[in-house]
This record gives C-alpha cells, sequence and structure tokens, in this order.
C-alpha cells in the first residue's frame, strides 16, 4: 500500500512539451506511471513520444479520464496551470516549479478553498513516488525501494540523502512525499502524516523539516495527539543565520522565529526521534523499527 | 529584495503614505543646501540596508544647513557598525537629509505574510522606536495583530481597532487608519515581503507620519515589478554574492573556513550542519542546483577559492537525475580550467553512477580527498581545514 499515488494512478502532465516536461514524463513512464496525457496552450492535437497533447486540462481529463496532474509550467503561469487543473476535477496536482511569487500562492489557496476534492502538492517540490508503483515527479527512482517507512520532506536532495541510506539499510519506501520549499504550499506535514496514519503498510515516517515558518511545530504537536508510529526527524539549518534566504524562499528565520533549534526541541517533545546528523537519518529509523 | 529607506520612502508616498520632507545625497555640500530647502534643521540619516543605524551613530541632528554639510561629511564614507552589518560594517555612500519633526509619540507598525493564515498579518504596537523583536519576547500583549485578506486590504473597521488599540483618537486616529490601509496597499502592489514602520510617529500637532520605512520584496515577483527591480543597489551586497547571482548560483557567505558545494538547497543546509557537528566552521551556503553542470561548478569553484577565509572545501553532490560521473567529469574540468586549486578538495559522491564517478576522481590529476558517505565527508574536511590553517597557509 501506499499513500496518493498507485500504479492506478492516471497521470497528466502539464507543460509537457517544454525541456523539463518533456524530460520528466518520459522518465515518470519509464518507471511505470501511466502517463496518459499532456497539456500545452496552443499545442493540442500533437504527441510526445505518443503521449497526446491538449490544449487544456478539462479536455485532457475528458478524454483520457486523468486523475493527477504534475506542472512543469514556468513561474509566471504555474498558479494559472494550478487553478486550471482544480477546476478540472483533478484530485491530485502536483507543482515541480519553482520561483512562483507568494501571491500568486496566496490566490490559489483561496481557489483551492473552493475546490476541496483537489490536493496540492509543492510548488518547489520533487514530488511524490510510491516506490515500485508510480513515481510522479523528478526524483531518481532507482534510488527508491517499496516497503514499510513513509517519507515527507520540504527538500528535494536532501530526501533523496535519506531515501538513499534507508535503501541501503535494506528499508524500502511506501510513499515519499515532498511538500515543497515555499512559504505558501499546498499539501503539509500533517496532510502527509494523517495519509500515513491510515495506511497500514507505512509502519515508520521519516519528517525532514528545514528552518523558517511553523510548519514542523505543528506537525510535532499532531504526531503526539495522533499519531503511534516511529517517527524520526531532521531538521536542517541548525547553522544558518538569522533573516538569509536559503536557497528556499521559504527556508529563513526571521523575527527569531522558525530556528532549527526550536523546531527540534517541538519534535522531541513531542515524542519524535530527532536525529542530529543528516547522515545518521536511516540508522535511527532502522534502530526505531527495532531491526538494525 | 531589499532596498534603502529612501527608497521605501519614495514608494510609500506614492501611495498616500506621508513622510518627513527629505532629499538624498551623496555629498555633503549638496546636504547642506538640502538642510537650507528644507529650513534649517535636519537630520542626517544614513542610507545602508541594516537596520539599528542611529546606535552605530549613522543617524544625526544637524541644527543648522553648515552642520548639515558637517554631519554628512562625517557620515559619507565611515563603516558604520550596527547589529545588524556583522563586525566589518557597511560603507556608508548615502545620506537621507530631512526635515526635523517633533515627536509627541512612536509607534510601530507593519505587513508581512503570515504563512500560518495564507494570509497577510498587519501587526502594530505602542512601543514604538524600540526593538520589535524583544518587546514581542517581553510583553506579546503589546503587540496588536490583524489578519488581512491580500484582496480585500485592510478592512476600515480592522484599521479602526488598531488605532483605538495605539491610543489614538479623533482627527489622528482616523489619519492613522488610513496610512494603515495605505500600508497594505503598497506591500500587495508591489510584491514585498515586508514593509516596516519603526517608529510611527504622532507629532506635536496630531499628524501621524512614517519617520522610518523598511521594505523588502518577494524576488520570485520581481519580474513584474520593473521599477522596484530598478531599486536594486549591488554595493550593499558582498561582492562575491553579486558575482553568484550572476550565474544564478545561490550562495550566501558567512564565517567559517570550509567552503562547501551542495546540489540543492536543504541538502546544503544539512551539509553545513554536519561540518559544525564535525567541530568545523562553514564558510558559506552554495547550492549549484539540481542538475550541477560543469558550468555551475566551475563558477563555483571560483567564488570559493576566491574567498581568502576558506582552507578546505568539500563537495557534497547527490546525482539524482544528473549522473555523477558526469558531475565528476564537470568537477575535474572545473579545477583544469581553473589551472588547478591549492587547497585541499574533499568529495562526497553519491547516486546514480557513483562508482564511476569516484573512478573519475581518483584517475584525475588532482588530489581529491574521497569520502564514503556524509559524516566521512565532513570528518575529512574539518581535519583537511585545520592542517592548512596549522600549516601558515
Amino acid at each position: 500500500m501506499a499513500i496518493w499515488v498507485s500504479d492506478e494512478t492516471r497521470l497528466l502532465v502539464q507543460g509537457i512539451t517544454g525541456t523539463e516536461g518533456r524530460y520528466h514524463a518520459l522518465a515518470c513512464r519509464e518507471y511505470g506511471t501511466r502517463v496518459v496525457a499532456g497539456v500545452t496552450p496552443g499545442k493540442g492535437g500533437t504527441d510526445v513520444e505518443g503521449i497526446p497533447v491538449f490544449d487544456a486540462v478539462a479536455e485532457a481529463r475528458e478524454a483520457t479520464g486523468a486523475d493527477a496532474s504534475v506542472i512543469f509550467v514556468p513561474p509566471p503561469f504555474a498558479a494559472d496551470a494550478i487553478m486550471e487543473a482544480a477546476a478540472a476535477g483533478i484530485e491530485l496536482v502536483i507543482c515541480i516549479t519553482e520561483g512562483i511569487p507568494a501571491a500568486d500562492m496566496l490566490d490559489v489557496s483561496r481557489f483551492l478553498r473552493d475546490h476541496p476534492a483537489t490536493r496540492l502538492v509543492g510548488p518547489n517540490c520533487p514530488g511524490v513516488i510510491s516506490p515500485g508503483q508510480a513515481k510522479i515527479g523528478i526524483m531518481p527512482g532507482h534510488i527508491h525501494r517499496p516497503g514499510p517507512v513513509g517519507v515527507i520532506s520540504r527538500s528535494g536532495t536532501l530526501t533523496y540523502e535519506a531515501v538513499w541510506q534507508l535503501t541501503n539499510l535494506g528499508l524500502g519506501q511506501s510513499t515519499c512525499v515532498g511538500i515543497g520549499g515555499d512559504p505558501v504550499n499546498g499539501t503539509s506535514f500533517i496532510d502527509c502524516l494523517e495519509a500515513f496514519a491510515a495506511d497500514p503498510a507505512t509502519e515508520a515516517v521519516v519528517l525532514i523539516g528545514e528552518i523558517g515558518g511553523d510548519a514542523e511545530e505543528r506537525a510535532a504537536a499532531w504526531v503526539e495527539r495522533h499519531f503511534d508510529r516511529p517517527v524520526v526527524g531532521f531538521i536542517a539549518g541548525r547553522t544558518a543565520p538569522p533573516g538569509r534566504r536559503m536557497g528556499h524562499a521559504g527556508a529563513i528565520i526571521s523575527g527569531g522565529k522558525g530556528t532549527a533549534k526550536e523546531k527540534m526541541q517541538a519534535l522531541a517533545a513531542a515524542g519524535i526521534d530527532v536525529v542530529e546528523s543528516p547522515a545518521a537519518i536511516g540508522a535511527t529509523v532502522a534502530r526505531a523499527l527495532g531491526r538494525r | 529584495m531589499k532596498i534603502h529607506e529612501y527608497q521605501a520612502k519614495e514608494i510609500l508616498r506614492r501611495f498616500g503614505v506621508a513622510t518627513p520632507r527629505g532629499e538624498v545625497t551623496g555629498d555633503p555640500a549638496a546636504a547642506r543646501a538640502i538642510c537650507e530647502r528644507l529650513g534649517g534643521r535636519c537630520v542626517v540619516k544614513a542610507q545602508i540596508h541594516a537596520g539599528g543605524r542611529g546606535k552605530g551613530g549613522g543617524v544625526k541632528l544637524a541644527g543648522s544647513p553648515e552642520e548639515a554639510e558637517a554631519k554628512a561629511a562625517q557620515i559619507l564614507g565611515m563603516q558604520l557598525v550596527t547589529p545588524q552589518t556583522g563586525p566589518a560594517g557597511q560603507t556608508v555612500r548615502k545620506v537621507l537629509i530631512e526635515e526635523a519633526v517633533a515627536i509627541a509619540r512612536e509607534l510601530y507598525v507593519s505587513v508581512t505574510l503570515d504563512r500560518r493564515e495564507r494570509a497577510l498579518a498587519m501587526m502594530a504596537s505602542a512601543a514604538g522606536g524600540m526593538d520589535i523583536e524583544e518587546v514581542a519576547a517581553k510583553d506579546p500583549a503589546a503587540i496588536l495583530r490583524e489578519r488581512v485578506d491580500p484582496h480585500l486590504g485592510l478592512l476600515p473597521f480592522q484599521a479602526r481597532r488598531l488605532a483605538k488599540g495605539l491610543g489614538l483618537e479623533g482627527a489622528t486616529a482616523r489619519q492613522a487608519a488610513k496610512l494603515f490601509a495605505a500600508l497594505v496597499e503598497a506591500y500587495t502592489g508591489t510584491d514585498a515581503s515586508l514593509v516596516e514602520i519603526n517608529p510611527l510617529l504622532v507629532t506635536g500637532g496630531g499628524d501621524v507620519i512614517a519617520l522610518d520605512a523598511k521594505m523588502s520584496f518577494d524576488d520570485n515577483a520581481l519580474f513584474r515589478h520593473e521599477d522596484v527591480a530598478a531599486m536594486r543597489d549591488l554595493a550593499e551586497e558582498a561582492p562575491a554574492e553579486v558575482e553568484a547571482s550572476k550565474y544564478r548560483l545561490n550562495y550566501i557567505q558567512l564565517d567559517g573556513s570550509i567552503g562547501c558545494m551542495v546540489n540543492g538547497a536543504g541538502l546544503a543546509m544539512a551539509t553545513m550542519d554536519i561540518i559544525e557537528l564535525a567541530g568545523g566552521a562553514p564558510a558559506n551556503f552554495l547550492d549549484v542546483g539540481g542538475s550541477a553542470s560543469q558550468e555551475a561548478v566551475a563558477n563555483a569553484f571560483r567564488i570559493l577559492v576566491g574567498d581568502p577565509k576558506v582552507k578546505a572545501v568539500l563537495i557534497n553532490i547527490f546525482g539524482g537525475i544528473a549522473r555523477t560521473d558526469r558531475i565528476a567529469r564537470g568537477v575535474v574540468g572545473a579545477i583544469e580550467e581553473l589551472g588547478g586549486v591549492a587547497i585541499p578538495v574533499v568529495v562526497r559522491l553519491e547516486g546514480t553512477n557513483a562508482e564511476q564517478g569516484r573512478a573519475i576522481l581518483r584517475d584525475a590529476a588532482f588530489e581529491f580527498i574521497l569520502a564514503e558517505d556524509m559524516g566521512d565527508a565532513a570528518a575529512k574536511v574539518v581535519a583537511a581545514a585545520a592542517a592548512a590553517a596549522g600549516g601558515g597557509a
């Protein structure tokens, strides 16, 4: 089992005729994902290596029964792409695009309140993968193995690092979700935890946070009250100076808030196994699962 | 992106926010003329991108045009050190000459993004002119807060509630309410990430004026605000960071001795963290991007080794989509392009084709120190940096 993404998922790719969209659409298909359609306004009627391209998401959904979308549209147009997918009734929308203005994402959150059937993951994220079933995003598929560990992260390559450690210890993953590094995003840590709680195949969860905001603190409070499986947490950015944006638009310590230390304390207080060293994530999960 | 006080005031005036009259200059003689135009009494304010300027001697009152010229001459060119500049300080290149205003009360007001609420937040306090973070820590109740819908703006009842909460009455309260709404309009109208007025002044005559102003902007939205983007002052940014931004490298200079080059922001932060855990100190944050192309690696190298503090370099690459053998060739090519590097370079490569990647590094003319994993890499680079520093490098 897994969450949100499975071998039944029917994926459409928004921005499929761009360099990145095309490359990753084909990489997802190669992994085994059912890529049923692409959307690029003005390119309807063409195809990308056999994947039919449509002018609009609604048309693509109508013709192919797509129920998930991954977005590779440039930042100025990405918010529109997300809202188009939601308006067309797509259940799962994963936005890879980095660099969307915060104001645009506020508009998107407001729009999504009227489209509660749509789940947005990201933006500025690597995507979602249920190893052995389907991958939707830009993560390298081959470092993953099917298994019992759920992974939730605000980062890209740091998630790969954690997954790689797990895989090398023989610990596969149920689903890995990159929720993205922006200050205003869709799916939260808590949304992921709720889904993992309902998935009997997920025996432990790795939660990878970073400085900025209070999403990790809120997740910790939720874990304390509702989640009884082992959770291993890491927070990146203990050495980050206040007021400097560390790459991700959301990774900034502002007003003395959102420091790694505060977050680690909140996680530990909630009974989460906090890892100080990013090199020890896999081993800590193995220990937590009691099968070293 | 940050801008200067005088630029923030320019923007705010466009939205109807009252500010003291004033002009900016880099020339003491001009400061004298401006002061004359303002009526002979003025304040000379250093323009740098850091707060706490008053404490560092960057804000001075002048009772006459002559004094304005003298004070401007004093401040221009000085290395102004404030709690926000770091010990080296920042060179003052411009001063803002403003009319001196009689102060009755000093308030605080700001607009920022409220991530949790997915809306904007306006915060106000009667404790203006002070470090607002200290106020928030000591007495959270002293800060008033309104959730603001970016499309509706600050609603009139919210503006009235804030004014009342600050103890303002009558015409002053009405003026303040209007100003609060204008600040929100300035925020949304320019895709700002912060508008902060500290202090917001109530004059002896009951007028409400933005005595100071700080604005910063969402970098992701600058493409639709050319006028704001044109306000960027490269002289205020570390030269290496300006250089890095030309190549779209994400680089932030820090105080340590270990240069880091990593692909991905989260992994870059984690790499800095593990260096510290190993007893070292990172010299920078540097994200070369997920694909880590040879060009990006070469540019990054140039910037890292150009920092005299750097005694050793750690390259930590997790090759996903980008194959590590290709990245390894990029690293070797970059060092050849630079004609070699005089400091130790520790490399940790993992991911797709990692074995081939490591083989390329082993066979290279330059002697890389190869590491097995992140922990090993941190230990090796800290040792290498200590040895290099001890060797009188």
